[in-house]
């Protein structure tokens, strides 16, 4: 097997993997501070895209799109909240699931009516677009580079936040008990806002990396919202540590799996078996792996001690 | 039609069995009612078939598999409680069950599964829903509350990605199949009689979900749904209860798959997608979870919202979005309150 | 001397820092009232649910009538003739009284694989779960749904849960809770027909427990710190200091 080849593999399954922990992070911190779970998370993912693209195509600048785009995204996490969300806190998951998901729709038709069915593309400037070469002659693009290390960067950001701050103090404290932290005179309701919005600002960061390789698209959300649950079901809801690690966990194995499992399958089936069940397997292979792991610990890995 | 002695109805006057659920719905009100809408299922399409339209057909053949499938979630999720997102999975696999074997008895290519024999399509979508419900229900069963959700969720999708990645039988694009299952006495390619077959399964489907609800397994689950650690220290293990309902439900949803499949010849993994999932669990909480007959007029009323929104304009999905996040916030207790859940908070 | 019902030996059970059930054992004789008082937080629920198999111990053994059911779940211990109530009334409450009573009846009566005939036509279930209401005093609310009944009702309704599958040990939490003195002077005399039922009984209610209790047992912070006749634990000096004050 080609050296080259499994690290450039390697890289792109960290890329996916801290992309899912953006993703995934909103998610949990909105489960594990609130109790609440949010389908609709994906359509901060979308939505944060599109606005990204416009910018980006009014200013000609993807950096000022992006910059432009994430205040206008944590707004829409913040009236979203205020319209919607807030009033479901009390109820039963399975209303959230539903309120959230008639919000899915709500969305993308809202994408559609503003921006049109099709996708959009976006330009990088020439600095993002080159290529970065490695010792050993491995290649990999700079922009995908650019990717993991935003991302590390507001993973450490998110960890001194939660750990090292007064806010992320009361969002521990949020999460273990509600009535002592609204006893301490701090605004509950303030805190779920901001939980919330911030969750919908991350989701669109995710979405504005992501969208100049793969364009901005309707439905973009709803297919990686489920890859973000499987993360946080291994991960343990409510964990961000378990986010962060099952995040990468997930990215490599799929990414991984995608590209060597058929060369793997070769050694023990035929060439033409090992074609058709490739693709199949390694689809499915990191909800086998979820499974596994639930099998073994229904939690999940790195469940939150305190609820 | 009462099952209690006389003398103990007539002092039961206290409002409580007027809220009774679950056994048939409130008194004769409720049967009377469902027996005329169960009527008027098969009048309109039948009539206006022999009046020459195939359009009310059509729709109504399509109405009555997917009540199938939404009496099948309603099995578990209004009377035990269990918020399966992942039952789309069930109508693609049967779905398959019938375009796999039917594709290589055209086609060639994989002789032990070829075959157009429709008694085998069903066996074949029986078993492997039955296959992936006990794998899948064994490890989602014992999670709770949201844990549950997610995970049969994901499993939906997992199926859907192997499906869309499996190219040697459409993929994405699907399979379009050429031939129906061949039933012994009765022609498939008959829009009558496949509306007929589709028609008379739904019959089966509500009165086996019946007996199952007010039998001893059903009570069991019942309970566990509404107090699990007491039904556990009366001595039940509710998991066990729990995985034959799921089996149970994912088989009859699997064999409304292979409705589905006979119906539109055009099988894709699309059919599976979670959004699909979610659209089942609206139909059932439309019609009022918890009812067996609930399930077919919570799809009719879903599938009529669709047929009527989608005439004004292609962007139906935000009114009806709007709507029900209408449903959840304002219908009192919330959609849970159909369910028959305490709203609010429950423990997980 | 028999064998005590159930005998528990240094039975441990820690929630994080807290040590709720630190070290206790008791024995329940056959046929004896066994009351156990204490104050609040001093782990007499959670004594209970490691008794009854809702909570797993950290240490100690629990042994009924010579078995070893210690990590047994709580399922089947319900089998081998354990019952209990809780704290906060848990009944079915969308199912009819009777209903309630027949599915505990059912858990004891053959298996619950039937998925085809109408449980409500079993009058092997539907008959002993009526006389049980009988002897509730529930009879009169045999139709009504468990949710509409008064707390008092709905806690007269778990005891004849409980009885329903003629259990070897009952363990009761506080069945008394929340009632007014008609209901609560019902049930004591309920229980105290109950002859020749192993019992063991968490209860405030002082008269209650001096009337019904053949010995009692002190709980305080997760400890034993007294077990004995109730004359004994009267006088007892710790006991009066730590819980029942000096007016006793």
């Amino acid at each position: 097997m080609d050296v080259g080849l499994f690290v450039v593999q390697f890289l792109n399954g960290l890329q996916l993997g801290i992309l899912l922990f953006l993703l995934a992070s909103g998610l949990t911190l909105t489960f594990g501070i609130m109790d609440f779970v949010n389908l609709a998370h994906g359509s901060f993912y979308m939505v944060g895209a599109f606005i990204c693209a416009s910018l980006t195509l009014a200013t000609g600048s993807f950096i000022w799109g992006v910059v432009l785009a994430i205040p206008l995204i944590t707004a829409v996490g913040f009236v979203t909240e205020w319209l919607v969300i807030r009033h479901l806190y009390r109820r039963d998951h399975l209303d959230h699931v539903l309120a959230t998901f008639g919000l899915i729709l709500v969305f993308d038709t809202s994408v559609q009516l503003i921006w049109g069915p099709a996708g959009i593309a976006l330009p990088l400037p020439a600095w993002l677009n080159g290529q970065v070469t490695f010792p050993g002659g491995i290649v990999f693009p700079t922009f995908r580079l650019l990717i993991i290390a935003t991302g590390l960067i507001i993973a450490a950001g998110l960890y001194i936040l939660v750990n090292h701050t007064r806010l992320g103090m009361l969002i521990r404290a949020g999460a273990s008990n509600r009535t002592m932290v609204g006893a301490l005179g701090v605004d509950i309701k303030t805190l779920f806002s901001a939980v919330f919005a911030l969750g919908a600002a991350l989701a669109g960061i995710a979405g504005m990396l992501i969208s100049p390789i793969t364009e901005a698209s309707i439905g973009m959300g709803n297919e990686i919202i489920i890859t973000a649950f499987v993360v946080i079901i291994i991960g343990g809801i409510g964990s961000m540590k378990g986010a962060f690690l099952a995040a990468l966990l997930v990215g490599l194995i799929d990414t991984l799996g995608r590209a060597f499992l058929d060369d793997l399958f070769k050694f023990v089936m035929t060439t033409n078996a090992a074609e058709t069940a490739a693709p199949a397997v390694s689809a499915m292979l990191i909800y086998i792996m979820m499974a596994a792991i639930l099998a073994v610990r229904p939690q999940g890995l790195f469940p939150p001690k305190v609820r | 039609m009462s099952e209690r002695p006389a003398i103990r109805t007539a002092r039961s006057v206290e409002g409580s069995v007027a809220q009774q659920r679950g056994f048939a719905g409130r008194f004769s009100l409720a049967r009377r009612l469902t027996l005329v809408g169960l009527v008027v299922l098969a009048a309109v399409p039948v009539l206006a078939y022999l009046a020459g339209n195939t359009f009310w057909l059509d729709i109504f053949t399509r109405l009555t598999i997917l009540s199938i499938a939404a009496v099948s979630l309603n099995l578990i999720l209004g009377f035990g409680g269990l918020v399966s997102f992942g039952h789309a999975a069930f109508l693609g696999l049967g779905a398959y069950a019938v375009g796999i074997p039917v594709h290589h008895s055209i086609n060639g290519g994989f002789d032990a599964i070829a075959s157009t024999n429709g008694l085998f399509h069903i066996a074949l979508a029986v078993g492997v829903s039955a296959a992936y419900a006990l794998v899948t229900g064994a490890i989602s069963l014992r999670t709770r509350g949201v844990y549950f959700i997610m995970i049969t969720m994901a499993f939906g999708q997992m199926v859907f990605y192997a499906a869309v990645s499996i190219s040697a039988y459409g993929g994405d694009d699907g399979l379009t199949i050429y031939e129906r299952s061949s039933l012994p006495f009765i022609s498939l390619d008959n829009p009558l009689a496949l509306f007929a077959w589709c028609y008379g399964s739904l019959l089966a489907a509500l009165f086996v979900v019946h007996r199952i609800v007010n039998s001893r397994f059903g009570v069991v689950i019942r309970g566990a749904k509404g107090n699990e650690e007491r039904i556990g220290a009366l001595g039940f293990d509710a998991y066990r209860y729990r995985l034959l309902a799921y089996v149970i439900s994912g088989v009859m949803c699997g064999y409304a798959g292979a409705l589905l499949g006979n119906f539109t010849t055009f099988i894709s993994p699309a059919m599976m997608d979670w959004t699909r999932s979610g659209e089942l669990l609206f139909m059932v909480i439309l019609g009022g979870a918890g009812a067996v007959a609930g399930p077919v007029v919570g799809a009719s009323v879903f599938l009529l919202l669709e047929e009527v929104m989608s005439r004004f304009t292609i962007y139906w999905h935000l009114p009806f979005g709007i709507l029900l996040i209408g449903c959840v916030l304002f219908v009192r207790g919330g959609i849970s309150g159909l369910l028959g859940q305490p709203a609010g908070r429950r423990d997980d | 001397m028999t064998d005590p019902v159930m005998r528990v030996r240094g039975l441990r059970k820690r929630f994080g820092g807290v040590c709720a059930t630190d070290d206790v054992s008791l024995d329940v004789l056959v046929g004896e009232t066994h009351a156990i008082i204490g104050p609040n937080g001093a782990g007499k629920t959670t004594l209970l649910s490691l008794l009854s198999g809702q909570l797993k111990p950290d240490g100690g053994s629990v042994i009924f009538n010579g078995r070893d059911v210690t990590r047994l779940p709580a399922h089947a211990r319900a089998h081998v003739g354990i019952a209990r109530s809780f704290q906060v009334t848990s009944v079915f409450a969308d199912l009819t009284v009777h209903d309630n009573v027949a599915l505990a009846v059912q858990a004891h009566h053959g298996h619950s694989f039937r998925l085809w005939h109408p449980v409500r036509k079993e009058r092997s279930l539907r008959e002993p779960a009526f006389e049980l209401l009988r002897v509730m005093g529930l009879d009169d609310r045999a139709d009504w749904i468990a949710g509409n009944l008064s707390h008092g009702e709905r806690r007269q309704l778990e005891l004849a849960m409980a009885l329903a599958g003629a259990p070897k040990l009952l363990l009761l939490d506080e069945p008394m809770a929340g009632m007014g003195s008609d209901e609560t002077a019902r049930m004591i005399e309920i229980l105290g027909s109950l002859d020749g039922q192993a019992m063991l009984l968490i209860e405030h209610d002082m008269d209650a427990v001096f009337t019904l209790a053949d010995r009692i047992s002190v709980l305080v912070s997760g400890r034993i710190i007294a077990t004995g006749l109730p004359d004994h634990i009267r006088a007892n000096e710790e006991v009066r200091r730590a819980y029942l004050g000096e007016s006793v």
